[in-house]
């Protein structure tokens, strides 16, 4: 931000390197805790003095354990990739060095969001990201944007009739959906010092137990507002697919790998409140499966290659909240998908950025087609990201998504009713998501006359590769076909506790066998 | 003596600017800086001398004045005052240095913005009832000819209903002081105006309330309180723009300074008993002031309407009478005179440049002056209160004092930071970003180093308090305590 004039080419390098350094001590860091046994795997880190007042007494502090060291690793591992990418993708940009210290300051907000040790803290990262969010969406300040209008008609050549859009309005769309989840965010931090007289998550969760039915509900609700803002759920929602006007890099960080999964880790980290309250865990689980419906039908419309992304992931975060709203077996299948998706929708973004640097910025399908063979290396990492995304079996998405639908399952009653919304939504996303790549790579060629699609730099399509291999094999690395749910259950245990049935891969059998 | 010194240094700066012969009326605007300078060096070596942790006054000084009456000259800072103090010796040299253009009669703009500096403090630093009584209508002097012989178009209409509305309220608070006075020597026998003394004095509840309202009257307009705000925006407005920082950045303190310092500890009975209508109108003021500033076409009285609608929460803070909110309250003063300051002196740099304050003479600008549209945006921030920026501190302890005493109050106000972004950042959007439409906007110059000299600290301490904001909660919390124990003091 300082001197970014001056060293303008090299801005994205060193703002990559930060980034990579950060995850290479994440890694570090990781396998120091992995040294320590199941309860010792927390450390809290005290800092300094931020705010006292009366019996409020705010500090610093920082937390390490296996949900912040998970969240940690993504954001930072995520984040170098999508940083590599950006120097490439943003190459030409006259402001490039204020984009790259924007997405830093980003990723410093969401690590603070995820290692903090209070609430205050966290919502110092929390509005820290939503900031940055505001500033990254808004980047093109005065640049025409067309608006491709959804359920257009497929003609070859022919120009669809669009409207401008400009991006400080969607800025400002994020930023007041998100500062209406704070109010929720809030008034959950007021009622926590008011029953229990401090916001230090050691404490907070101690007592979680002994709050009333309907303190623990009230403070759930208030909590999950937050997260139908930052998350982009029913009915804060809003505001995601407007933020597609930011530069595509943005999107794939902040909109579908990291920024948006901060409210289900939210739930996750506050879990023992949400346990205190069935109610607050059922509104959970419904919006979220609402949300995850309500995602897929919209996107099945939608000729925006972003906004199919966008709406793809408003209902994929749904899914997360399902995993996480149902309590003990359900926190690592929702973190599970958490990480799944972070890959694999992180790449499709970018492939997405790809397919429009290729195609003169152009985002609407209906000027793509046949794309496969001008940019071969798009065309199968995302071939790879959409076998995970769809959830065919082995690659990340199948293991990650079939533990959510394992856990509803098992749940019982509603569960049993939400898994036939789950299983619905998974058919929709296969419907849309397929779409998306035959109207993209497949088939007829529609682009206008003049046009040379071309592949993209190296720069861009490294991070493609390594995410579209994660896409395939992180979720086979993370889990196993044995009981007791898998490697990423286990390490997070200690956090988030174990589910109490451990037959949850009795189910993944079945419904390898019953699915369509 | 060193207070005093401080008091009335700029009292003596604005003699040595009037005395400035009228020929070289440019050497006015050094004195006045040097002034205003050497004010603030005083302030910094007070409060350097200040001792942490005590709640009591320090650093103060009795003399006689009128012993019949039992009026004496006493002044002194504690937790609560000091930082009071500090902003107000922090943002007057920066007004001063806002001022460096101006062409109309520098002399004695100059004079008058140093007179009512020392009017200001005053208001502060009084600790004899009748003391704080001539120094609050004294800031209403130089305020009325700044206003009325500076301003803009209305300039006089503006100064006039700004003097009246003000006076009328003092007047009334004179009747309760003067009440109070009586009623202690009927008491004790002893003529007294000496703070100390009446508040030790025991008061039945039912004076208390007929008292509280008649001080009630002049912090009510004075700060302003819904609905007794409808001179602000005109003042705001019609004054020059460095004037209005010093009305919004320190004026607009005496009023909640008022209700902290005198009307709780004085008359806490009364003061429970308002606590009610209090709350209300503060809540009011919070949500109505921000609706209407969402409409206004000029940006100084959307700023205006701001200001009024955030210190709304400070009042908010008080009436709360817990310690949160109170030492919420008096860290938010200091916030909202750095943040609102902060967004004035922008709105005088763009007038000077541009001629005019309508949002829809902008657009774009962040293309054709970054730097400023960068510092615009940290302030802006500010204001909305983003957690690490000094207007969350302030924000959060005060709605958390307020949550404490009643919850629903403090929902209805929590409510109201969702009207602040919305106001703000559209009016951000409106002029900052966008394509740049109008050709007299495309050759506007960037911040200048007087600019950046009078920015630059602001944004420092806005960004600084807000990630350590303990230098100041500290001093403030073991005087808001007793104001505190003072609230609770049961009734005889």
């Amino acid at each position: 931000m300082l001197f970014g004039q001056r060293l303008r080419a090299l801005a994205g390098w060193i703002a990559t390197l930060a980034v990579a350094a950060a995850f290479v001590i994440a890694v570090a860091a990781l396998f120091e805790l992995l040294s320590h046994s199941g309860e010792e795997r927390t450390q809290v880190l005290r800092g300094y003095e931020w705010i006292t007042s009366g019996d409020l007494r705010v500090a610093f502090d920082l937390r390490w354990d296996p949900l912040s060291a998970l969240m940690a690793l993504i954001v930072t591992g995520v984040s170098s990739l999508i940083h590599l990418y950006s120097i490439g993708y943003m190459e030409h940009d006259e402001r490039r060095e204020t984009f790259f210290s924007w997405l830093n300051l980003f990723v410093a907000s969401m690590l603070v969001l995820v290692l903090a040790q209070n609430f205050l803290v966290m919502f110092l990262g929390w509005e820290g990201v939503g900031l940055c969010s505001y500033l990254l969406v808004g980047f093109w300040f005065n640049r025409r944007l067309l608006v491709v209008n959804p359920l257009g008609r497929l003609v070859p050549g022919e120009p669809d009739d669009t409207r401008e859009v400009w991006a400080p309005p969607a800025a400002k769309k994020a930023f007041l959906a998100n500062r209406i989840g704070d109010v929720g965010f809030l008034l959950a931090m007021f009622l926590i010092f008011a029953t229990t007289g401090s916001l230090d998550f050691n404490v907070v969760f101690g007592e979680a137990s002994t709050l009333a039915a309907g303190t623990a509900t009230a403070i759930a609700l208030l909590l999950f507002l937050a997260c139908t803002g930052k998350s982009a759920q029913f009915p804060l929602y809003v505001w995601l697919p407007d933020a597609m006007a930011g530069p595509t890099p943005v999107s794939a960080l902040i909109h579908a790998a990291t920024m948006v999964t901060a409210g289900v880790f939210l739930v996750a980290r506050t879990h023992t409140i949400f346990e205190a309250s069935g109610t607050a865990q059922t509104v959970v689980v419904l919006v979220g499966a609402g949300t995850a419906l309500l995602g897929a039908l919209i996107a099945i419309g939608q000729d925006d290659i972003k906004k199919i992304l966008a709406y793809s992931t408003i209902s994929q975060l749904g899914y997360m909240f399902i995993g996480v709203g149902l309590g003990p077996i359900g926190y690592a299948a929702g973190m599970f998908h958490l990480v799944t998706h972070a890959f694999f929708k992180a790449q499709l973004f970018l492939g997405a950025g790809s397919v429009m640097h290729g195609n003169d910025e152009d985002t609407d399908i209906k000027h793509f087609g046949g794309l496969r063979s001008a940019m071969p290396i798009t065309f199968w990492t995302t071939m790879a990201a959409w076998a995970a995304i769809i959830g065919v079996p082995l690659t990340a998405g199948f293991y990650s998504k079939d533990q959510v639908l394992a856990a509803l399952f098992e749940h019982g009653g509603i569960g049993r009713l939400v898994w036939v919304v789950g299983v619905l939504t998974a058919g929709l996303t296969a419907f849309y998501m397929s779409r998306y790549v035959f109207l993209t790579f497949f088939g007829e060629r529609r682009w206008p006359e003049g046009r040379h699609p071309h592949e993209s730099p190296p720069l861009m399509t490294l991070p493609l590769i390594v995410l579209a291999v994660l896409a395939l094999v992180a979720g086979f690395a993370l889990s196993t076909f044995t009981g007791e749910g898998g490697r990423l259950q286990q390490f997070l245990e200690p956090v988030l506790g174990a589910p109490e049935d451990p037959e949850g891969a009795v189910l993944i059998v079945a419904f390898l066998v019953f699915r369509p | 003596m060193l207070l005093t010194a401080t008091l009335f240094a700029p009292l003596v700066g604005a003699v040595l600017v009037a005395l400035v012969p009228a020929s070289r009326q440019e050497s006015a605007r050094l004195v006045a800086l040097v002034a205003s300078l050497a004010t603030l060096a005083l302030a910094v070596v007070l409060a350097a001398r200040f001792r942490t942790g005590e709640a009591g006054f320090q650093l103060g000084m009795t003399a006689e004045w009128v012993p019949a009456f039992g009026v004496s000259y006493r002044v002194g800072v504690d937790g609560v005052s000091l930082p009071l103090v500090l902003l107000t010796t922090v943002l007057t040299p920066l007004a001063i240095a806002g001022s460096w253009r101006m062409t109309d009669r520098p002399r004695t703009y100059l004079a008058l913005l140093l007179v009512l500096e020392t009017a200001m403090m005053g208001v502060f630093v009084s600790l004899d009832l009748f003391l704080f009584y001539i120094f609050w209508e004294a800031v209403l002097v130089p305020a009325y000819f700044l206003i009325g012989s500076f301003g803009g178009q209305r300039r006089v209409y503006a100064a006039v209903k700004f003097f009246v509305y003000t006076l009328l309220g003092g007047l009334l608070m004179l009747v309760g002081i003067i009440a109070l006075f009586w009623l202690h020597q009927k008491a004790t026998g002893t003529p007294t105006f000496d703070y100390e003394a009446l508040v030790n004095f025991q008061k039945a509840p039912s004076t208390q309330r007929w008292l509280f309202l008649a001080f009630f009257a002049a912090f009510a307009v004075k700060t302003p309180l819904w609905p007794f705000h409808t001179w602000l925006p005109d003042a705001y407005t019609e004054a020059p723009t460095t004037t209005t920082v010093l009305l919004a950045g320190v004026m607009s303190k005496l009023g909640v300074y008022g209700f902290l310092r005198f009307a709780l500890p004085l008359f806490p009975d009364g003061a429970h008993w308002a606590q009610p209508v209090l709350l209300t109108l503060a809540v009011v003021g919070i949500l109505y002031c921000a609706l209407v500033a969402t409409v206004q076409r000029d940006f100084k009285t959307l700023v205006a309407y701001s200001s009024v609608s955030h210190l709304g929460f400070i009042v908010l803070g008080i009436f709360a009478f817990n310690i949160q909110g109170l030492q919420g309250g008096v860290f938010y003063m200091v916030a909202h005179g750095l943040v609102i300051g902060g967004l004035f002196f922008i709105t005088g740099m763009l007038e000077e440049r541009r001629g005019t304050r309508r949002i829809e003479d902008f657009g774009g600008l962040q293309q054709v002056v970054p730097r400023m549209a960068a510092v615009m945006l940290v302030i802006t921030l500010g204001s909305v209160a983003l957690p690490g920026l000094v207007g969350f501190v302030g924000e959060f302890l005060t709605l958390l004092g307020a949550f404490l005493e009643n919850r629903v109050y403090a929902v209805l106000a929590t409510g109201g930071v969702i009207l602040g972004a919305v106001y703000l950042l559209w009016a951000y959007q409106r002029m900052w970003h966008g394509r740049l439409e109008r050709d007299e906007n495309r050759a506007l110059g960037d911040l200048t180093g007087r600019e950046w000299a009078i920015l630059a600290p602001l944004v420092a301490a806005i960004i600084v308090l807000g990630l350590f904001p303990r230098p100041v909660l500290e001093r403030v919390e073991p005087s808001a305590r007793r104001v505190v124990e003072q609230t609770q003091a049961p009734s005889p």
